[in-house]
């Protein structure tokens, strides 16, 4: 599985963007998008996904269950 | 009075391990002559002579005159003659705190529900340097929130290097909550930033873990006593490495009753001693539409007694900062409504700037002699005024600065409040009334607005006023006083103050205290300032 934005929830604060390992995570359509192609659920990089870590906003960045769990 | 700088917390090894790490610049020398300063001042009667003019305020030596006479927030006096700007350019932060919702600006700029435009720093400094030349009392720029501006240090210095390249008169300041300025002081200094503002509401991890819920630290997000414990130590150490490198360190904290309001005494002297110039307590603003953790769980902000009350046992020999209006001399507000329209990111990037580096030293030139001739209208109006006694009162002003009473009692957005006394004409504070604060609420309850929130006047100055609101104050036991209209404030103010006193020794009137007043703010909202 990758991470995904709740795009309704995100405020848009950039912060998850420059944390990202991978560089998933950018702005399209004013809100973030994470690229699940890329995503690694920072396996490999760190203990907790960046992105959960710092989004103000709790509920957002969540597990995208259309795809299967990211194996590093 | 070195003493009053450096109480006992300077002989505590963490602070003196800390400033003898590297050789201060100069700023403890500073520090200790402003200290010598404010003793001589404060002292009053013979040292006086002897302290040598620096050109400004009594209290305050020529150096760190020099250094704030133009910044609209550190200097009461600036504020009426200079206007700072702010540029979002940082939305990201590294910590959550219980009153800041980020959907919406920072409680140190803006007005409820209003979000910025988030700028990249080509665009901000373009239209900074547009703004500059357009209004010359532009003398500040800042970068604050939403956001911490740390935790965007590629986008935040390349603003200040691309402003810094063009301007080099505008003086830039930025916000922080400090968790990172340790990292980031030296490249502040680079930038010759002189001036950072860091928000300090604790020196207790007790008292942090219920403003703080968590912070982003190396890579994790910590909870609780741990995260404040960890903040709480990356603040005071940037306030002391500002200091060492002679950066003037403000603090800005957010009183909120019950939680940290009595420790904020605690927090005042900590900030002292490690050298912070200037210490802000600011209410906080709190209510369930602004979303905040503290909005919605209920938590009040402070009266305005309380406020006072609070600052006046931290003043002591510090320079509280009363006259921050949480950003409100704002340098695109003076373009007035109809010219910030010219000012939107698609026409100033479509536009050729050029910097108007003479018609600015003009403006500054012009406002100098008006500082002169205020300082010329202060002398002697202390005479007479001995007959007050231990007697204390407030009173409001209607003014669109200056500092002169020029605005029409219904038109006022904000009253300045000065406490009079035997000492003189005080600025205390701001009481906000402007439509944002009253929550659409019809024409008399408006007016019934006012009344709350200057219910601890005895006079309001203004340059006009209808009969009805005229009947209205009279009724609330507020004087309305109009006939100094256009005249310098302070003056004013003790001219009347000295004729009160007059009236109440011949029993014409008798002095009675005046009760407390709600404070009316606008929305919330987040720190980083
Ligand atoms: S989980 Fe990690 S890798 Fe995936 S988008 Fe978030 S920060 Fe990037
Ligand atoms: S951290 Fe959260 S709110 Fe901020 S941009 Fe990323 S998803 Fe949006
Ligand atoms: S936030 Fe405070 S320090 Fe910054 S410009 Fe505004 S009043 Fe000044």
């Amino acid at each position: 599985m990758a991470y995904k934005i709740v795009g309704s929830q995100c405020t848009n604060c950039t912060a998850c963007e420059a944390l990202c390992p991978n560089e998933a995570i950018s702005e399209a359509k004013g809100t973030f998008v994470i690229d699940p192609a890329k995503c690694t659920e920072c396996i490999g990089h760190f203990d907790t996904p960046q992105c959960v870590a710092i989004c103000p906003v709790d509920e957002t960045c969540v597990i995208d269950s259309a795809y299967p769990r990211y194996e590093a | 009075m070195t003493e009053a700088f450096f109480p006992e917390d300077h002989s505590n090894g963490s602070v003196d391990s800390a400033s003898s790490a590297d050789p201060a610049v100069d700023i403890s020398d500073v520090m200790q002559k402003m200290a010598e300063h404010k003793g001589c001042g404060t002292e009053g009667g013979s040292g006086k002579a002897s302290c040598g003019s620096s050109g400004g305020p009594e209290d305050m030596p020529a150096e760190i005159w020099e250094k704030v006479k133009n910044h609209p927030c550190y200097s009461e006096e600036a504020h009426h003659h200079y206007a700072r700007m702010h540029v979002a350019v940082a939305p990201a932060c590294n910590i959550q705190c219980n009153y800041c919702n980020r959907k919406y600006d920072c409680a140190n700029e803006s007005r409820p529900g209003v979000v910025s435009e988030r700028l990249t720093p080509e665009q901000a400094s373009k239209k900074v340097l547009a703004v500059a030349s357009t209004i010359p009392q532009m003398t500040v720029l800042g970068i604050a929130g939403p956001g911490d501006p740390l935790a965007n240090p590629g986008k935040t210095f390349e603003t200040f290097r691309l402003i810094s390249e063009v301007a080099p008169d505008i003086k830039l300041c930025l916000s922080t909550n400090g968790l990172a300025l340790p990292d980031w002081v030296d490249e502040i200094a680079k930038y010759k930033v002189d001036h950072v503002t860091i928000t300090i509401n604790m020196i207790d991890p007790e008292v942090g873990q219920h403003i703080y819920p968590w912070i982003f630290w190396e890579n994790k997000r910590l909870q609780g006593y741990e995260a404040a414990k960890i903040l709480t130590e990356r603040q005071l150490l940037g306030l002391e490495m500002l200091t060492e490198r002679g950066i003037l360190a403000k603090i800005n904290s957010v009183m909120i009753p019950g939680i940290n309001d009595k420790h904020l005494v605690e927090v005042n002297k900590a900030v002292k001693s490690r050298g912070a110039f200037l210490h802000n307590i600011m209410p906080l603003i709190s209510a369930p539409e602004h979303g905040t953790v503290f909005g919605l769980n209920g938590q009040r902000g402070p009266t305005a007694q309380e406020l006072k009350a609070l600052q006046d046992e931290c003043e002591g020999d510090m320079n509280m900062m009363r006259h921050c209006r949480q950003c409100r001399a704002d340098a695109v507000g003076l373009l007035g409504e109809d010219r910030s329209a010219e000012f939107t990111t698609d026409k100033i990037m479509a536009m050729e700037v050029e910097y108007d580096a003479e018609g600015r030293k003009a403006y500054q030139q012009a406002v100098e002699s008006e500082r002169q001739a205020k300082v010329e209208a202060k002398k002697g109006q202390l005479d007479g005024l001995e007959a007050a006694g231990d007697m204390k009162l407030l009173v409001a002003v209607a003014t669109k600065g200056h500092g002169v009473i020029n605005e029409h009692f219904g038109h006022a957005k904000e009253f300045q409040i000065y406490e009079l006394s035997q000492t003189g004409a005080k600025f205390v504070g701001h009481r906000r009334v402007d439509l944002y604060c009253q929550g659409g609420y019809g024409e008399e309850d408006a007016l019934e607005t006012v009344i709350k929130a200057i219910n601890d006047c005895h006079a309001v100055f203004v340059a006009k006023i209808g009969g009805c609101p005229k009947a209205d104050l009279t009724e609330a036991g507020i004087e309305p006083v109009d006939q100094y209209a256009h005249e310098f404030i302070e003056q004013s103010a003790l001219v009347w103050f000295k004729d009160y006193l007059v009236k109440v020794a011949a029993g014409e009137i008798v002095h009675t205290d005046r009760g407390d007043a709600a404070i009316r703010q606008g929305a919330l909202i987040q720190q980083a300032g």
